[in-house]
């Protein structure tokens, strides 16, 4: 490898060829302030615009300043990375970006884990001259079901971007007008939910100020836990156990299932259950209707669409209503986890409890800002009534328990409620990429050769590759099997699909990078996928140490049915677990 | 004989069409259209006079032309051999006529280059162009030379970029040509966008063809097959014509595959732009053309290793293309022996402002400021004092009197806290306000800033915020301070060109004109007399009559008092329009 040796702050470094300056500075232990640069390890993706100019450093022989994230290291190049000159520029550029940028620090959602915040605090900048008589850009604020853009706090770092068009390929964020008026917006300034966005909130979760927040549901679901009237349930889904700690300063991939369900009673949710109970009903609806359309396939049938695709994530289900209108047919009918139990909850459960759906309110924690707007879909609500009423994040979880003043990390642990609260490993393994199809493969493939399996685990459906593939035997059939997370990767997935490329019995599609466990409403992983993995590991353990680790084996999955629903696919479980979609495709005209 | 008449954008304006319509029926009537050739040119230059029409063979040059002046010109000039004594120059410091336009004080030290053909030929004929050795300079690289020879001959003779940046042709081409690809790129970077300036639009529109030959001239040295001509979309005379100019040479063979029988293929195309003055930026240019948003990007890499489409890409402005031709033909030793010494050839500018001759010119680098404003562009106007001159556009600085005797060239102009840029020149006179100037030109650069990076995009506007508290008589001595190292820090931490040298109005007014911004703040005077919130509009009792002509006159009745008693204007209401001080036959009101 070609390589280059340079001196900074007087050390001597040598770095191969192509390296950035910030890069080199970091070997040396050299930490140079960085603002919109953003590096996201393991897609590969960097966001480096050289934007906001806080980087910069003085090169021996150049005019003018060199923004170190994206200058490349030069044979012999002479760096200081802090004269009086860069730190009068750094505090310069500080103070013009804080001048337009609103001081309402005290009320920002963002305020605590604000990368601004953290940077005037490290530029040590006490007053912004001539704030006084500075005009502020001002935009109108946009309320999606999901997302909340408050573009005035937009420091044009584009990391939103980089996210929203190389990493997901969604493209509904992009910097539009110029000069002082330039913010990062919806084509045409339109509002986010006239734009393809699918509220996958990887935006959010790179936003380094309160530009892009989440939509809060907190407050609802508190004044729902008060009201007499109503009984409050709580779900919460695979991947919010396997990252609430980090918020709490536990390491990463740190179990705190029991103290999460010991955490929601104190805050005083009358039953404290999991989407995992509904991640097993999954499976059996989607694992069924799976072995139906490939039945019929192999009995010739031509109007059987094959691959089936998981329709679990919301984000990946907006995605393909935007994308692939002509595909719409193709994912399973099957309606997500948190959707299946909002259902059940407000039928099979209220009716135990003798009482009407409309004094239920079902409360999700969920790792996912699109599960915001799922829940919200006019398709799952009865009569008006949403089958969820709300859903909070793993963040919006963790500012709860800290609200409530509940010392977390003291908590012991307690278990679920009783029935919505027994799952399998199946279910567990939801929260990471190839988990919903190993959990599907695991019963289906019982199902299918009415034999035990022979191991459950498959760990080549596992990993962290953008697109995997593998061929599972059912018994002499061989199982063509794709995986995608990310939506950039779902879509090459999809094109090839689509060409006939491709050649899939079943697609698992997540629309988060890592699945669930990265997802947009989880604790900021910063693009360090050191974190991801480790919560991933967690995952796997959990599944590793259930008692039962096949959905269909879920005794009140099976009582479910009895009592209930009949069986897979069957009529009710039809009009109650099942949905369908449509084309969000939008023509826009310019006047 | 041969009558030219301007057929640039300006002229037209002023109905050069019409008066070539008209010439062409007088000709017709006196049965002579056979004889004398009526032709539409490009741009004289000379646009302060236009229209322009120029008689050959004996160069007489007639001006402010109107459609009736027709009749008269082909009835005595081209019948009797009479001039037209009215419509000839009158040289305004002998007051005498000027029959050649080689003896105007306008062209007398004029050299003229890029502009060899401009004013001279139709430019939607191609055969006039060949007529004028084009096409031949190609013809000559195509057979006679291999690229690096040619290339070579770009270095040798010292050309260096026209835009503004003044970097080594040759060597650019160098460059381009060493990045292997499978495709690469000539773009032609035709996006002018300084206020008041129309070199690059005026050599499109007389000479388009030098350009295109140029292009495939680069082509050839870099191994690009493909050529682009980035133009804004507001110049659709220079368009047209450059379509005519394409499809000509597609005819001839002097565009498309084996040009002049060889292997070399070379084509261009149209790519128009929105009118953004940060596309004339390469990167930004080059995003713009891709389709992407107008925003530059960090360089390295550049064009000429990642260009258009990721491809090695040369970008090179229109005037520099109109230079290489001319190299070719006439060696590298005769450009090299022009201008100065880091500075070789001619530099095209754009004359505007309080100055007699408003126009194109091209002159020799290393003439001085006095020359061009003083001789070429004939002084100042209605006899006023020359104040400051504004060169580079809204990147460059203001040069005072001090500066006049300064040899003109890239190093020269930067060292004084100019720049050449791409050729803009306004002179300003004893009644502009310089802090006003710098107002001026940095609400320029703040509509314009592409908002990429954070200095550009809030920088500027901060700048601007002050130099208007300063106007209006609300700025502090600390404000000046401030001004001064926000100038400096924007300059040191842009990301592109447009960021790194939009402060410098500022810093040179602040420089040569301190005083000036002393009086606004700490006065809070103009004395320029053009910041109206520091005037005030003053009746003085002892000569004013009570004759209420002003109040009468006043359009927001400001002014009170009783016949045939003085008058007072209410400051509170005034809106310092002059209206009451024109009016005043007694000049009882006067300005503080």
């Amino acid at each position: 490898m070609e390589t280059v040796k340079l001196t900074i702050d007087n050390k001597q470094v040598e770095v191969p060829k192509g390296t950035t300056i910030y890069k080199a500075a970091r070997k040396l232990g050299i930490d140079i302030p960085v603002l919109c640069y953003m590096e996201l390890h393991d897609l590969g993706v960097e966001n480096k615009p050289a934007g906001c100019r806080i980087c910069v450093v003085e090169v021996e022989g150049r005019r003018n300043l060199a923004p170190s994230c994206a200058t490349e290291c030069a044979e012999g190049m002479v760096v200081k990375t802090h004269t009086t000159r860069v730190i009068n520029a750094r505090r310069t550029v500080m103070e013009l970006i804080l001048s337009d940028h609103p001081k309402d620090c005290l009320t920002c959602p963002k305020s605590g884990r604000c990368d601004l915040q953290d940077m005037a605090v490290k530029l040590g900048i006490r007053e912004i001259p001539g704030q006084e008589y500075a005009e502020m850009s001002t935009y109108k604020k946009d309320f999606s079901p999901s997302i909340i853009r408050d573009v005035d706090k937009c420091i044009m770092c584009r990391r939103c971007e980089t996210m929203c068009n190389e990493v997901q390929t969604v493209g509904a964020l992009s910097a539009v007008n110029r000069g002082f008026m330039a913010v990062v917006a919806p084509a045409f300034e339109q509002d986010l939910e006239k734009s393809p966005c699918t509220y996958c909130g990887q935006c959010v979760a790179v936003c380094p100020t309160g530009a892009l927040t989440e939509v809060d549901h907190t407050t609802k679901a508190i004044r729902a836990i008060a009201d007499p009237t109503k009984t409050v349930l709580v779900q919460t889904a695979p991947a919010v156990r396997a990252a609430l700690g980090e918020e709490f300063g536990m390491k990463p991939g740190t179990l705190v299932t029991g103290k999460m369900v010991a955490a929601l009673r104190q805050i005083g949710f009358d039953y404290v259950f999991d989407t995992d109970f509904a991640a097993d009903l999954t499976i059996m609806e989607e694992g069924t209707e799976l072995l139906d359309r490939l039945t019929r396939f192999l009995s010739g049938d031509k109007n059987v669409k094959l691959p089936i695709l998981t329709s679990c994530c919301p984000g990946w289900v907006n995605f393909f209503e935007h994308n692939f209108t002509d595909m719409l047919e193709v994912p399973s009918s099957a309606k997500s986890p948190q959707q299946m139990f909002g259902a059940i909850a407000k039928s099979y459960f209220a009716e135990k409890l003798g009482k009407k759906r409309e004094d239920l309110v079902v409360v999700s924690v969920m790792p996912c800002l699109a599960k915001k707007y799922e829940c919200q879909r006019d398709e799952f609500k009865v009569d008006g009534n949403p089958d969820v009423d709300f859903s909070i994040s793993t963040r919006e979880l963790a500012h709860l328990i800290k609200e409530f003043n509940i010392n977390f990390e003291e908590l012991p642990d307690e278990d679920f409620d009783r029935p919505l609260g027994e799952s399998t490993g199946a279910a567990v393994i939801f929260g990471a990429t190839g988990g919903v199809i190993e959990a599907a493969v695991r019963t289906a493939y019982e199902v299918y050769t009415g034999k035990p399996l022979p191991k459950i685990d498959f760990t080549e459906l596992r990993g962290m590759e953008g697109i995997r593939s593998a061929t599972i035997d059912f018994n002499g059939l061989p199982m063509n099997i794709g995986i995608a997370h990310g939506l950039g990767n779902a879509r090459k997935l999809l094109e090839d699909v689509r060409s006939g490329k491709a050649n899939y019995h079943a697609i698992e599609v997540m629309a988060c990078p890592g699945g669930c466990i990265g997802g947009g409403g989880q604790p900021l992983h910063h693009g360090n996928s050191a974190i991801i993995k480790a919560r991933m590991e967690a995952i796997y353990r959990e599944d590793a140490g259930k008692p039962i680790r096949k959905s269909h084996e879920n005794p009140y999955i099976v009582k479910l049915y009895e009592e209930f629903l009949g069986k897979p696919m069957s009529e009710k479980a039809h009009h109650l677990l099942h949905t369908h979609y449509f084309s969000k495709k939008k023509d826009i005209y310019i006047k | 004989m041969h009558l030219l008449i301007c057929g640039g954008t300006g002229c037209k304006a002023s109905s050069s069409d019409a008066i070539a319509e008209k010439l062409k029926l007088e000709l017709a009537a006196n049965t002579l259209q056979d004889e004398v050739q009526v032709i539409l040119t490009g741009c004289f230059g000379f646009c302060e006079k236009g229209p322009i029409v120029k008689v050959l063979p004996d160069n007489t040059f007639y001006i402010q032309v109107t459609p009736e002046d027709a009749a008269e010109i082909v009835k005595e000039h081209v019948v009797k051999g009479r001039k037209v004594e009215r419509l000839l120059y009158v040289d305004p410091t002998k007051k005498t006529t000027i029959e050649d336009s080689k003896h105007m004080g306008f062209y007398r030290k004029q050299m003229r280059i890029a502009l060899r053909n401009c004013g001279f030929i139709n430019p939607e004929n191609i055969d006039e162009y060949i007529a004028r050795e084009g096409y031949q300079a190609l013809g000559k690289v195509l057979t006679e030379y291999n690229p690096q020879q040619t290339i070579d001959i770009i270095k040798k003779s010292g050309l260096r970029g026209r835009g503004g940046g003044g970097f080594p042709t040759g060597l650019k081409w160098e460059i381009a040509s060493k990045n292997p690809a499978d495709q690469k790129y000539v773009v032609c970077n035709a996006d002018e966008g300084d206020p008041g300036a129309f070199m690059d639009r005026s050599i499109l529109e007389g000479d388009p063809h030098s350009v295109l030959e140029a292009m495939a001239i680069c082509g050839y040295c870099i191994g690009a097959s493909k050529g682009l001509i980035y133009i804004r979309a507001e110049y659709p005379l220079a368009i047209k014509r450059l379509k005519v100019a394409i499809d000509q040479a597609r005819e001839y063979g002097l565009l498309g595959n084996n040009i002049f029988g060889t292997e070399f293929s070379f084509d261009i195309e149209l790519r128009y732009g929105a009118g953004a003055f940060v596309c004339g930026e390469e990167t930004a240019l080059i995003h713009s053309m891709e389709g992407l948003r107008g925003e530059s990007s960090n360089k390295p890499p550049y064009p000429a290793q990642s260009g258009y489409l990721g491809k090695p890409t040369n970008v090179n402005n229109v005037e520099t293309f109109a230079n290489v031709p001319p190299i070719i033909l006439k060696g590298a030793d005769w450009y090299f022996s022009i201008g100065t010494e880091k500075s070789k050839g001619t530099k095209v500018f754009a004359l505007a402002g309080k100055i007699n001759n408003v126009g194109l010119i091209e002159v020799p680098m290393g003439i001085t400021l006095r020359e061009v404003i003083f001789e070429i562009g004939g002084g100042i106007k209605n006899g006023k004092r020359f104040k400051a001159v504004q060169t580079g556009g809204p990147s460059g600085g203001c040069l005072t009197e001090k500066h006049l005797d300064t040899p003109i060239d890239f190093d020269n102009l930067v060292a004084a806290g100019s720049m050449m840029g791409s050729g803009g020149m306004i002179v300003m006179d004893e009644d502009d306000c310089m802090v006003s100037v710098a107002k001026f030109y940095l609400d320029f650069t703040v509509e314009e800033s592409c908002g990429k990076c954070s200095p550009c995009r809030i920088g500027n506007k901060r700048l601007y915020e002050l130099l208007d508290r300063i106007t209006k008589g609300e700025g502090t001595m600390e404000d000046l301070e401030r001004l001064r190292n926000l100038s400096q820090v924007i300059k040191d931490t842009s990301l592109c060109g447009l960021g790194q040298t939009s402060p410098n109005p500022v810093l040179s007014t602040l420089d040569n004109f301190y005083d000036e911004y002393v009086a606004h703040v700490v006065d809070k005077k103009c004395p320029s007399g053009q910041c109206k919130s520091l005037m005030k509009y003053i009746i003085d009792p002892e000569a004013c009559v009570g004759c209420t002509a002003c109040a009468r006159n006043c359009p927001v009745n400001a002014i009170s008092g009783e016949r045939k008693k003085p008058h007072e204007i209410n400051q509170s209401i005034c809106i310092k329009c002059g209206a009451c001080m024109d009016k005043c036959k007694f000049d009882a009101i006067s300005i503080k």
